[in-house]
């Protein structure tokens, strides 16, 4: 296992700042991710993990505390600078899929690429690559509304692999799913974990997938109230 | 900033959804079609009624006789005697005056309508009684024979020229109607002259105003005007024309005569001359031609703004439809700038496919409208095809989709990624 590659400390965030319904959602966050690792993050609705995935995810500023993403503080950029770090840094996997729904997989899946300047060609190339991989190859030139879900869950996969980041960011990727196809995409994310040493955070409220995890963070009422290694590790 | 990638984008969205991209566009389309079908058909007509009008001889200075107190520049209301009217030596001692610089005066009265005869065969006519300068000034085109001559005036004989129509409709084919007798009834009576003249029939020119009414259209009768003025209430006139020769600056030399004139008419409260040269009356013509269509214009263009309003409605629209897109995009990397130029390039791409649907339109519509004219009035009306215009239109068109899709824009590239990703 490798360095750092998320360090967060003392990470506040609050809504309705300074009025009456002042919101304290995170209370001083302190989490620290090695490179490599597949962590899980669970915990009920309201107990603050969306808005500690949105963190890690670069899609939002904290209160106060900092955080230092592969060595760079990101806590205090500007939008640019975050879509910058967004593109390179991190790949999403939502819930929902996501995916552009006039655009084809190989279009999806080129998007991160495009923003990142890489050129048409060597866009098209590693996308066609990356939708192989996934067991997309015979569907590039689908759009989203000819795919069933986790055909589109492969093909989200796939683009957030696209700019090849270190950190893989998966909220609930299998919450629309079937159990069966939920499988197959758990099985992804454990080939790319293994296979290409990606640090894959999951957010979940599932625990038997945050069992399949080398680490569980359990969130309630914004902190950190359990850091454990997953059952597979600690029986090790 | 990825234009070409944007581009592509763009027309995607749009053929994913055509009937709403045809009625986004249908504002552009129909503003920039009226105002090209408007500028055209504006150009069309100023070409042809300046073909028309320097045909009657842009060298050509009109004197009438107006109210002293009247703007207008045609007639004078009230009743008018010999007194306040020009009379025949009062324009040849001003022609001889100006003898260097004049190249004929022509002056008129018009008769009665009515039939030559020839047994069987008839043609409607207008008696016109005119002088020999008339036929020269108003570029009477003749086929066969002479103009009336000043002794056929003087001596008022009983000569006529007639238009190559009555001779169509009287004489037959191959017959020289030169020296022949026609017998003209009206309701004074019937009178015969010799023919001693043919001219050719136009439409534009002054004395055939009337539309043409196929084969039995109505054509002046020119006969010596004496014969006309003997009927006449006034013997005298209340305007006439001249045709310059070698002057070069016509308004100086129309301010002259105007001047000229006003002298003759100092002791008259009532009445003075005035004078206008075909030269300025071309260019009040354009002028007012062109304030007609630049108002015109102008309406169509509010039909763009209201065009232009729709587009930004329908990316406003798209932008909150989008909102997760938006979202994911950001989520993906995209900074704002990249969003705002996507929706940019969208709206200009909408509203130049507009902008080029709507010259198509335009075009279609001034050809349908001079086309119209052409069967209306007895001249060509020539179609032109600006290009400047059709550039101009085009390339505004595309200005329109930049003003009205930066707002919907700006907007799509503020959106919060968590916000916009939390979108439903």
């Amino acid at each position: 296992m490798g360095g750092e590659i998320i360090r967060m400390t003392g990470i506040v965030k609050n809504y309705f700042i300074g009025t009456p319904n002042e919101l304290h959602i995170l209370k001083g966050i302190n989490l620290t991710v090695r490179e490599g690792e597949f962590l899980s993050i669970v915990g009920a609705s309201g107990s603050g993990k969306s808005t500690l995935m949105n963190m890690i995810g670069v899609l939002d500023r904290p209160t106060s505390g900092t955080y230092v993403l592969d060595g760079v503080p990101v806590s205090d950029m500007s939008d640019n600078a975050m879509s910058d770090v967004r593109n390179r840094k991190i790949g999403f996997v939502f819930q929902t899929f996501n995916l552009i729904p006039r655009s084809n997989a190989l279009k999806n899946v080129e998007l991160p690429m495009l923003y990142a300047g890489v050129d048409s060609r060597t866009r098209t190339r590693r996308a066609a690559e990356l939708l192989e991989m996934v067991g997309m190859g015979d569907r590039m030139r689908h759009r989203p509304n000819e795919l069933s879900g986790g055909q589109k869950q492969r093909v989200a996969i796939a683009r957030a692999l696209a700019n090849d980041p270190p950190i893989l960011l998966a909220d609930e990727p299998t919450g629309a799913l079937d159990s069966a196809t939920g499988r197959m995409v758990m099985d992804l994310f454990h080939r790319v974990h293994r296979k290409d040493g990606k640090t894959v955070v999951l957010i979940t409220h599932n625990p038997a997938l945050a069992a399949e995890t080398d680490r569980i963070v359990t969130l309630r009422d914004g902190e950190i109230v359990a850091d454990v290694p997953g059952p597979g590790k600690a029986a090790v | 900033m990825f234009l070409k990638e944007n581009i592509l984008l763009a027309i995607d969205g749009l053929r994913s959804n055509k009937m709403r991209s045809f009625l986004t566009m249908l504002g552009i389309i129909i503003g920039i079609g009226a105002v090209i079908a408007i500028v055209s058909i504006g150009d069309a007509l100023t070409a042809s009624l300046n073909s028309t009008l320097s045909r009657l001889g842009t060298s050509n200075i009109y004197v009438y006789v107006s109210a002293r107190d009247s703007d207008s520049s045609f007639g004078p209301s009230g009743k008018m005697d010999d007194a306040d009217l020009i009379s025949e030596e009062q324009i040849q001692t001003f022609a001889a005056k100006y003898a260097g610089e004049i190249g004929a005066v022509s002056y008129s009265e018009t008769g009665e309508n009515g039939k030559a005869q020839d047994g069987h065969r008839s043609a409607n006519i207008t008696v016109e009684g005119t002088n020999a300068g008339y036929g020269p000034v108003n570029n009477v085109k003749l086929t066969r024979g002479r103009f009336l001559n000043d002794r056929d005036v003087r001596d008022s004989r009983r000569v006529a020229v007639v238009s190559d129509r009555l001779v169509s409709n009287l004489f037959r084919a191959g017959e020289d109607p030169v020296g022949r007798e026609i017998d003209v009834d009206t309701d004074s009576g019937a009178e015969s002259y010799t023919v001693v003249g043919v001219y050719k029939y136009d439409p534009i020119s002054v004395q055939g105003m009337e539309a043409d009414k196929g084969k039995d259209t109505r054509t002046s009768l020119y006969v010596p005007v004496g014969l006309v003025k003997a009927t006449a209430e006034n013997q005298n006139y209340m305007q006439f024309v001249l045709s310059t020769k070698g002057v070069q600056d016509t308004q100086a030399f129309t301010d002259k005569v105007q001047r000229y004139f006003e002298r003759l008419y100092a002791a008259n409260g009532t009445y003075t001359c005035k004078t206008q040269s075909m030269e300025s009356a071309i260019t009040e013509w354009n002028q007012q031609l062109s304030v007609v269509s630049t108002a015109i214009a102008a309406i169509a263009a509010i039909a763009l703004l209201v065009g232009g309003i729709g587009v930004m409605n329908i990316m406003l629209v798209s932008v909150t439809e989008r909102t997760r897109e938006i979202g994911t995009r950001k989520a993906l990397g995209a900074r704002s700038g990249y969003i705002r130029t996507q929706f940019i390039v969208e709206a200009v791409i909408i509203c130049m496919i507009g902008g080029v649907l709507g010259v198509v339109l335009g075009l279609l519509l001034a050809w349908g409208g001079v086309s119209l004219m052409e069967r209306q009035m007895p001249v060509p009306v020539p179609l032109v095809v600006s290009a400047p215009v059709i550039l101009g239109s085009v390339g505004f068109s595309m200005l329109i989709g930049v003003f009205f899709g930066y707002y919907p824009a700006r907007k799509a590239s503020r959106l919060n990624p968590i916000d916009a990703l939390r979108y439903e």
